[in-house]
């Protein structure tokens, strides 16, 4: 199966005095102030704060989208360092599945298409893409609309089409930004229970979010206020 | 991941089919002025070549322009002509008449001129018979018309044996040519009459003296031989004054002929290529344009592990892909347009695009591509990824 669980480090994710500081305006915020976060593989954790605590910033850093300024991001026993800006994409590529607030899919292309583009930058041969395009799409439901293009899909739909697009490079993580915000309340319902099944599956998964309901229905959540990360027993 | 590339350039161009039609409009332009305006030169030009060298390539002309006060006489010619480096030599006057049939007249050029012209310039002979030595000799006015003045002035083309007036004199019309098709026909009168010289020395003052002999050399390789005869018969003739005559042989013709088409195509090439570099330039206004507005897929497919070369490839290609298609209708185009233009010669040239053209036209075309495509490629590539994600166009 897609979501067959990763057999490998214990600790999926270990951050370790993480600080990034931005320049805004001549006056430095300190976006993350010495962060430190372990999540063990197969775990599903919610990171939770309210906007401008950070949270963003955290994202972007274990999705690699950016570096750290200081301290130390070891992903899937890899350490992020100052990589290039290519070095960081392939890490994306094969590591990191994401799910947007907004779904991000481009317009332009079919659900099938959409699912298909990570295999595209992993060079996966043409036989292999569609086969595993057709198992992500079956397993969110939408195999039969796989040729219907984004506008032509529901919210829901679209979600779904994009956890496909997560899914189907069998990353390490699945790094979700606010996946129900766009959605209403029985829509995202829908969407937390695929989350569920994909932790039952083994699959780690971390979920960052502002709404409480939706956090408390990971197996841990971690707060982060004013760049600092605290960490709530569950 | 090329073909990946270009399937994802082929679903951005037809996304926005007008616009990527009107940016490739400024290549499709272009190639066809260049396409075409090379292709015209060039066929007119090998065209005209083909049936200069079919005059003879052997031809030598020489124009006197001072005598000395010492007119030419037929008979000196007669002498030049004896030499072995000389197959034949004609002189050439030439003369404008009233041509006229009844009521019929038309305004015809008047060639006065011996026997030897026929052989020397090709000329084929439909009716009757060209001119003879007896008809040079007597001052008989007999004339040889051409097919265009025979149909003008009498409406058919056998006329032998039927008379003509040329300027007041009656002349019996011993000969009908063959029509001349040539380019070079074009250029001059139709209506022409050939007399004997010495019948045309009679109809104008300024020929009493030679002053145009036409001649062609016994050697069909080189001309060398009998223009170095010719030049120092020439100069004894005319006290050693160089400037008093001029020779001028075939191939210097077409020396001159062939730089001046050069020179035509290299600058009618050169207008087309500035105007498929307007046509870059069109590419690169909209390939920009275009990046921006995609700032958010592009931020997407880094997000989902596009690295810089995937993107910079992907919008490079696109580009790329806008001028080869503009090149390509652009070709079609041309080839319709060069059909037409073979059409409207009427067989008189027929119009061929040359490869070496094509070529050039997909060369400066890929060139147009990537290097009006390269910068928005890189800008494309270049955007942050976070940054991209967060563009909301």
């Amino acid at each position: 199966m897609v979501m067959a669980a990763m057999v490998g480090s214990e600790r999926m994710i270990q951050l370790h005095n993480v600080s990034k500081i931005y320049n805004v305006g001549g006056q430095e915020v300190r976006a993350l102030d010495r962060a430190s976060l372990t999540i063990n593989d197969g775990e599903f954790v919610s990171i939770v704060g309210p906007s401008g605590s950070g949270k963003s910033t955290l994202m972007n850093i274990i999705g690699c989208l950016d570096v750290a300024d200081s301290g130390e991001y070891i992903l899937d026993s890899q350490p992020i360092e100052q990589y290039s800006e290519s070095e960081l994409a392939h890490i994306r590529n094969r590591k990191i599945g994401f799910i947007f607030q907004g779904f991000n899919l481009l317009s332009r292309l079919t659900a099938e298409e959409n699912v298909e583009l990570p295999l595209i930058y992993q060079r996966v041969g043409s036989a292999e893409r569609r086969e595993r395009v057709a198992e992500a799409l079956k397993w969110v439901e939408l195999y039969e609309r796989r040729k219907h293009k984004p506008t032509e899909l529901s919210g829901g739909q679209q979600q779904r089409v994009a956890i496909a697009r997560a899914l189907v490079t069998r990353p390490s993580l699945l790094l979700a930004d606010e996946p129900t915000g766009n959605l209403d309340s029985k829509t995202g319902d829908e969407i937390m229970r695929l989350f569920h099944e994909l932790h039952r599956r083994g699959n780690t998964i971390v979920l960052i979010t502002h709404d409480i309901d939706v956090a408390n229905q990971a197996e841990r959540r971690v707060h982060i206020l004013d760049g600092r990360v605290q960490e709530e027993a569950s | 991941m090329i073909i990946q590339s270009i399937k994802m350039a082929m679903e951005a161009i037809s996304s926005n089919k007008i616009r990527s039609f009107l940016t490739m409009l400024g290549i499709i332009i272009g190639v066809i002025a260049l396409i075409v305006l090379v292709s015209l030169v060039g066929s007119a030009s090998d065209s005209i070549t083909d049936q200069v060298n079919s005059l003879g390539s052997n031809l030598l002309y020489v124009s006197i322009t001072d005598d000395k006060g010492i007119p030419m006489k037929l008979d000196e010619i007669e002498k030049i002509a004896l030499d072995k480096e000389f197959s034949a030599m004609a002189p050439m006057g030439q003369l404008t008449a009233i041509a006229q049939n009844g009521h019929a007249d038309e305004v015809a050029t008047v060639y006065g001129t011996t026997p030897s012209y026929s052989d020397i310039r090709g000329l084929d002979v439909d009716y009757g018979r060209f001119l003879r030595t007896t008809d040079v000799e007597n001052s008989s006015y007999v004339a040889v018309l051409s097919q265009d003045a025979a149909t003008e002035l009498f409406g058919k083309t056998n006329i032998v044996g039927e008379r003509v007036s040329l300027d007041g004199r009656s002349f019996l019309v011993v000969g009908v040519l063959a029509e001349d098709t040539s380019f070079m026909s074009m250029m001059s009168n139709r209506i022409a009459a050939y007399i004997p010289y010495t019948v045309a020395t009679r109809m104008s003052d300024s020929l009493s003296g030679v002053s145009t002999i036409y001649a062609s050399s016994s050697n069909p390789n080189s001309m060398d031989g009998a223009e170095e005869v010719l030049n120092s018969i020439m100069m004894k003739r005319l006290k050693g004054d160089e400037d008093a005559f001029s020779i001028i042989n075939q191939s210097t013709i077409m020396d001159a002929m062939g730089s001046i088409t050069d020179i035509l195509s290299l600058l009618l090439g050169g207008i087309a290529a500035i105007s498929l570099l307007v046509g870059g330039i069109g590419i690169m206004n909209i390939m920009l344009v275009s990046v921006t507005e995609r700032t958010k897929e592009i931020g997407i497919r880094k997000a989902i592990g596009a690295d810089r070369s995937s993107i910079m490839m992907q919008f490079l290609i696109e580009a790329l892909v806008i001028s080869l298609m503009g090149c390509a209708i652009g070709i079609v185009l041309s080839w319709f347009i060069i059909q037409l233009a073979t059409m409207a010669a009427d067989g008189v040239v027929t119009f061929t695009i040359s490869g070496g053209v094509v070529g050039v036209a997909v060369a400066f075309s890929v060139a147009i591509g990537v290097v009006f495509g390269i910068y928005p490629a890189y800008k494309a590539a270049k955007k942050h990824p976070i940054e991209a994600l967060r563009y909301e166009g």
